[in-house]
């Protein structure tokens, strides 16, 4: 049968093991107590949605994060990740890691380096083989800028 | 786990059809491909492709306009795919087969010009649940525009028409029912034979969308006796930006231009304009020549493989398909009607169908995932989306063994 000789090191690539912990155990999932600043995400490609609350203090210092919503492993387990890795950080912090991450999936990281270190967020890397899956990947990003911007309007991936 | 099939005749002239379609012929992430994604777009055979060619190479002028041979050439070809077209039908007369750009633009044409002048507040249009967005929006542009209402009628929990709401919904005030021959999500094949009976009882005239019936099936309209039928070329193994809207004559010659434009007009002056004969009426513009004359070459390479053949093949896959994917542990399928084509939805576990869609075309197998352009359908049954499973006439028992064997995979990978 063909599947016992499938390659799949590469498909391993798009679903590292950190992505699938985090697509099935999404943290910071649900709503927050205390939201300032929203954004839904929406992917019209695949009806993906997912809404993202924050909590900014006063200055603009991400206090906590959380997400909710549906979507394949790729969409759910980047937008733990980010939730993960904004909580903590000051808005513009949050932004360079936006800028990073779309970076690393358009494949053309800045020379010499990003100006954040992207750590765990380096497990996203493997979707930049796969062009029609960057737009999950980003999903999540994209709602953090619009809410970060305070735009009213969703965030899509187009 | 492969079994041996055992074929009849008929079966075994279809599944020799394979190799007329080079894009089969071909590996995909270094497998051979699998596609079971027609019921998206299907794959062109050779016939089709070189038909297309050869007039582009030897045959090309407009239409209809030039006394030059070219423009004879050209205007035989396209009246001639007209004719087959209207022959592999059975339509009555090729007054009735408008060439368009496809399903869509022929519902938006009966929409704009058949309903459009005769609805007002009060009149009803009535659809199914189970429609494709291109057999829901036209509606509801109409709908909004006259002031009329959209009535919807139910499925159940297989997927199948609730005949009888259906027939309940059929009142005094609808001034027509727009209905799926088959469901593009979830396989139904609708008796739109009794359907029309139904509404004819009740002076209501009948749209069917065939996109999803003609390539898999016999489809005779005036024994189905439907007022409209409309249909894709790139569903029936020709090219893209073509197809067809059947309609009684009495009906289209009844109706006002849908656009405006070169060739459907016998004579234009600024005090006003006479419109040209059917189907000319409806046909603005130089139209597509070449793609019809690919979709000519499509009806009569059906034609030739008989579609009873196609069709007794397609069940046998499909019956098939329907018994291994059962047997999968974990798999929900969607799309369970007792009369159903080769069209399976499903989830598998947990696996969102985006993820499923990835994996399968990294072992070569290609299906679609997502709402496939049926929303309500997806609210019913309480899912985003689903994956799909679509047949043709070109598939056989080793690529729903290569599916089964994928999927069986992508449950590794995700376990």
């Amino acid at each position: 049968m063909i599947g016992s000789s499938l390659q799949t090191d590469d498909l391993r690539d798009l679903y590292r093991d950190l992505v699938l912990d985090h697509a099935r155990n999404p943290r910071h999932f649900g709503k927050l107590e205390h939201t300032t600043h929203s954004a839904q995400g929406i992917n019209p490609l695949c009806g993906d949605k997912l809404r993202l609350y924050l909590d900014l203090d006063a200055d603009e210092t991400i206090r906590d994060a959380a997400f909710e919503g549906s979507g394949c492993a790729i969409s759910v387990g980047s937008a733990s990740l980010l939730t993960d890795t904004v909580i903590g950080l000051s808005s513009s912090d949050a932004m360079a890691f936006f800028d990073a991450v779309l970076a690393q999936l358009a494949g053309n990281e800045p020379q010499g380096g990003n100006r954040v270190d992207l750590g765990k967020l380096r497990a996203l890397a493997g979707v930049r083989d796969y062009p029609s899956r960057v737009k999950c990947a980003t999903l999540a990003w994209h709602a953090l800028r619009s809410a970060l911007q305070q735009d009213m309007a969703p965030a899509t991936t187009e | 786990m492969t079994q041996a099939h055992q074929l009849t005749e008929a079966q075994s002239i279809v599944a020799a059809c394979r190799a007329d379609f080079p894009a089969l012929d071909q590996e995909v992430n270094g497998y051979p491909i699998v596609y079971l994604d027609s019921a998206a777009s299907a794959q062109q055979p050779s016939v089709v492709i070189d038909a297309i060619a050869n007039y582009e190479r030897h045959d090309h002028a407009n239409v209809h306009r030039g006394v030059h041979t070219l423009s004879h050439r050209a205007t035989d070809a396209y009246e001639g795919a007209r004719e087959t077209l209207r022959r592999f039908i059975n339509a009555a007369s090729t007054r009735e087969v408008v060439l368009t750009s496809g399903t869509t633009e022929s519902i938006n044409l009966v929409a704009q010009s058949f309903c459009r002048p005769a609805l007002g507040p009060g009149d009803q249009v009535l659809i199914t649940h189970l429609e494709h967005h291109a057999n829901i929006v036209p509606w509801q542009l109409v709908c909004e525009q006259t002031g009329a209402e959209l009535l919807v009628a139910p499925i159940n929990e297989r997927g199948e028409l609730e005949l009888d709401a259906l027939y309940s919904l059929m009142g005094a005030s609808v001034r027509l029912l727009a209905i799926a021959h088959v469901s593009n999500a979830l396989g139904t094949i609708n008796p739109v034979r009794d359907i029309v009976a139904e509404a004819h009882a009740r002076d209501i005239p009948v749209l069917i969308d065939g996109a999803q019936g003609v390539p898999h099936m016999r489809v005779d309209v005036r024994d189905l006796d439907c007022d409209f039928y409309a249909f894709s070329g790139h569903k029936m193994f020709g090219p893209t930006g073509t197809g067809v809207l059947y309609g009684k004559e009495a009906l289209l010659d009844a109706m006002p231009p849908y656009k405006g434009g070169g060739d459907m007009i016998l004579e234009v002056s600024f005090s006003g304009t006479t419109f040209n004969e059917l189907p000319y009426k409806f046909e603005a513009g130089t139209p597509n020549i070449s793609g019809a004359v690919g979709l000519g070459a499509a009806a009569t390479y059906l034609e030739t493989i008989g579609m009873e053949n196609v069709e007794s093949w397609e069940r046998e896959l499909s019956d098939y398909m329907t018994q291994r994917l059962s047997a999968i542990e974990d798999i929900r399928l969607i799309g369970t009607a007792a009369h159903k084509a080769g069209v399976q939805s499903f989830l598998l576990g947990d696996i969102h169908p985006h993820d499923l869609g990835t994996i399968l075309d990294h072992q070569g197998v290609a299906i679609r995932t997502g709402h496939h352009c049926a929303m309500p359908v997806m609210d019913y049954f309480g899912v985003p989306g689903t994956a799909r499973a679509s047949l043709a006439l070109y598939n056989n028992f080793d690529d729903i063994d290569r599916l089964v064997a994928a999927l069986e995979k992508a449950k590794e990978i995700f376990a």
